[in-house]
């Protein structure tokens, strides 16, 4: 049965090929820009055509500080994975550590905006159609945020518990891909919320 | 020497019970077994979304028939639309993909075989979920049960107001799980073909099944979003008292249609794209040839690809639009009549001039080339906005579509049921009931959809519960309706075969049609791992190059 060991001609060449964890990654980012695009064109097709208020001009204020936070935390999470991929554990599950507190303190920034938004300003998301874009499309990257940051979370503990090290690198890579896009999304969503359709 | 089957020792088959073998299908990971249960699931929903097309067509074979009530009536249309779209025709296309790409890839599984199973029950549970509105869709408001919105589901008919009770929302919700599967197999698919290629398989050297199906998984995750992201929309209007499409508050209809259709076009390339797959895979092998243009068939289909994200509102030229949106979508519509014609000019070209086989595989294909190519053509006068201003939403619009999806993704379909059976079972499937299969089908799908075009230009619209009689559509109908029911007896004829030829067919053996892609140097049906060794390819034809060594097309390429 010599076809078992060469069943096809060919000459031996070096083969490789992408990891797929990066492909698949890549592949589900692609499909949530998509969603995203969608609520990003709603919200300003809809932007200035409420029929009552309150609008935005005069409720929202720009979240500055939560944005910094939330920018930097893809700072930390490149380094953290890179700390990783070179072995110094400490440093990774520090700087991974920095960055859930960093995407905690965004989450808490949004939700004391929506808290005095919903309390103060009376302003909810069936209220106008300002309300129904606003929370539908910062609600969507909210919710990225919190996926996000389970699974940080859940690499985290597992890292406490010595689980994660060199080898789990690539899948870590991939996992700083996904919270690299929420960081992403946002400074679309900042742009448009705070920027243009104030 | 076509045998690489590694035979195990004292591997006597081992007695199981019913449940453990149902166990064994619900918790598999194996792509096969998944591709497989996908087959399986989308035929019965075939058969229910067929039953509901012979409904609506008994119902308008005389003028004021009352064979159903005009509620149930639109139910039938709602359901038979969406039923089709999202529980046959993509199921039983990504049940096929499954299967064979990592055979022809040279692969052992999926990249994700997991996600490939978790993806599989989502797309199964939306299913459950449309059909289950029939016993809860009625809600604390006792009002109609199945979805009868059209498959569209037009803003506002889905608001509160129009559509109280849950049919609505059973709608929303079982194509909302159904989109999060569709996006978990495109995404699984795009990392198997890219990250699972058996050495040698370069992308150019890929079969071209791979290659189209590449890029129907890219449109699946650019397409089949807007539709998650309308529905997430069309909840929040409905459970949480959002405007988007709201009127009164200042929320536009007209939003909802763009959405829908960002969706609706592209989706269907991607169901037209994997049959331009199976009929790439097929001529071939019939002719004896090896496919004519290999890379400028790569190219239209990219093309394609591109170009059909940017066609969807020629779905919208009567609600509106300025001259300049018209202009726009009327010349994108009308491109991608271009990769298109390129891809037919490429099958004859394989065709032409080689030994062709008129087996049962090749007679579907050559039925899909003369009705994809009319498909088309009535497809470029509705993109001419002008024409589609007459004849919007009438029965030429119906008869249309239903010559890309019948005339083109069912024959491919078929072609590819006859051509991969022996594979998946190891038996080969009857030719003579073949033959007479194909021949009903082909007469039952001319008289139905040929004569539909006619009440169409005549000003018939579509979803009409009934019409007068004395307009020159009474014969017409009733002509399409025994169409109908021709194409029905067809399909149990194929039905018949599958299940005859499953127990009485010939052995199919490794390699029945000498064809020359990976998935036929394994035995039929393929073992749990597929290759015993992983293989190693130097051409597109590898088989070609194993059978012939004095002559491999390694030479050419």
């Amino acid at each position: 049965m010599s076809a078992i060991t060469t069943p096809f001609p060919g000459r031996t060449e070096v083969w490789k090929l992408p990891y797929r964890g990066t492909v698949g990654m890549a592949s589900l980012i692609i499909a949530e820009a998509a969603i995203f695009t969608i609520f990003v064109v709603a919200y300003l097709y809809y932007a200035g055509k409420s029929l009552s208020g309150p609008t935005p001009s005069e409720v929202l204020e720009t979240p500055i500080f939560t944005t910094i936070c939330l920018l930097s935390s893809s700072l930390t999470v490149h380094f953290a994975a890179r700390f990783l991929r070179s072995g110094q554990r400490t440093a990774f599950l520090a700087l991974w550590f920095l960055t859930i507190v960093l995407g905690g303190i965004f989450l808490a920034g949004t939700g004391q905006e929506w808290h005095a938004l919903i309390y103060k300003h009376g302003l909810t998301i069936s209220t106008n159609l300002f309300g129904t874009t606003y929370y539908s499309l910062v609600g969507l990257h909210a919710s990225h945020v919190i996926v996000g940051l389970i699974m940080l979370s859940i690499v985290f503990l597992f890292g406490l518990a010595n689980r994660v090290g060199h080898e789990q690198s690539s899948r870590v890579e991939v996992l700083a891909m996904y919270w690299h896009f929420v960081d992403a999304v946002w400074v679309v969503v900042f742009t448009v919320v705070y920027v243009l359709a104030r | 020497m076509a045998s690489d089957v590694i035979v195990l020792g004292n591997t006597a088959p081992i007695s199981r019970t019913w449940t453990e073998v149902v166990h064994e299908w619900v918790t598999t990971v194996d792509h096969k077994r998944l591709g497989i249960l996908y087959i399986a699931y989308a035929l019965v929903f075939l058969i229910i979304g067929g039953i509901e097309a012979t409904i609506i067509r008994i119902q308008l074979m005389y003028p004021h028939f009352n064979f159903v009530s005009p509620q149930v009536f639109n139910r039938m249309f709602t359901m038979h639309g969406t039923t089709m779209i999202f529980f046959v025709a993509m199921p039983v296309l990504f049940g096929f993909v499954n299967y064979l790409v990592p055979l022809m890839i040279g692969a052992r599984d999926m990249a994700f075989p997991r996600l490939n199973a978790f993806s599989f029950w989502l797309m199964a549970f939306g299913g459950f979920l449309l059909y289950f509105s029939f016993l809860g869709g009625s809600g604390l408001y006792g009002a109609g049960n199945a979805p009868d919105v059209g498959w569209w589901a037009y803003a506002p008919l889905t608001s509160r107001a129009f559509s109280p009770g849950h049919s609505s929302d059973y709608w929303t919700i079982a194509l909302l799980v159904s989109g999060f599967g569709s996006v978990g197999t495109a995404i699984n698919f795009i990392a198997t073909i890219l990250c699972m290629r058996c050495p040698g398989m370069k992308l150019s050297r890929m079969p071209l099944l791979a290659w189209m199906n590449l890029v129907m998984a890219g449109m699946v995750l650019i397409a089949i979003t807007p539709l998650t992201a309308a529905q997430l929309m069309l909840l929040v209007d409905r459970y949480l008292g959002g405007h988007f499409f709201d009127t009164q508050a200042g929320g536009s209809a007209a939003i909802w249609m763009h959405f829908f259709w960002i969706f609706g076009h592209p989706e269907v390339y991607i169901l037209i794209i994997p049959s331009f797959a199976f009929i790439s895979e097929i001529v071939p092998v019939f002719s004896r040839k090896p496919i004519f243009g290999y890379p400028v068939m790569v190219a239209a289909t990219v093309c394609i690809g591109f170009v059909s994200m940017s066609v969807w509102a020629h779905h919208m030229f009567t609600i509106g639009m300025n001259s300049y949106a018209n202009s726009f979508f009327t010349i994108t519509s009308m491109v991608v009549g271009i990769p298109t014609g390129i891809k037919i000019f490429n099958w004859l070209g394989t065709m032409w001039g080689g030994k062709i086989q008129f087996k049962t595989p090749m007679l579907f294909c050559i039925g899909f080339l003369f009705q994809f190519l009319i498909a088309g053509l009535t497809g470029i006068m509705l993109a001419s906005a002008p024409f589609d201003w007459q004849l919007n939403n009438s029965y030429f619009v119906v008869a249309h579509f239903h010559y890309v999806i019948v005339g083109g993704l069912l024959f491919a379909l078929f072609a590819a049921f006859y051509y991969w059976y022996p594979k998946i079972t190891g038996r080969m499937l009857n030719e003579s009931f073949g033959k007479l299969h194909f021949w009903l089908f082909v007469i039952g799908f001319h008289l139905t959809f040929d004569l539909m075009h006619i009440p169409g230009l005549l000003g018939m619209p579509r979803r009409i519960y009934t019409y007068e009689p004395g307009r020159g559509w009474d014969t017409l109908n009733l002509l399409v309706t025994i169409g109908t029911f021709v194409q029905a007896i067809a399909t149990l004829v194929f039905v018949g075969n599958l299940i005859f030829s499953y127990f009485k067919g010939p052995k199919a053996g490794n390699d029945p049609w000498d064809a020359w892609t990976l998935e036929w140097s394994v035995s039929s049906p393929p073992p749990a791992y597929n290759f015993a060794v992983i293989p190693r390819v130097a051409s597109r034809r590898p088989l070609w190059d194993q059978k012939h060594p004095e002559d491999p097309d390694s030479n050419y390429e």
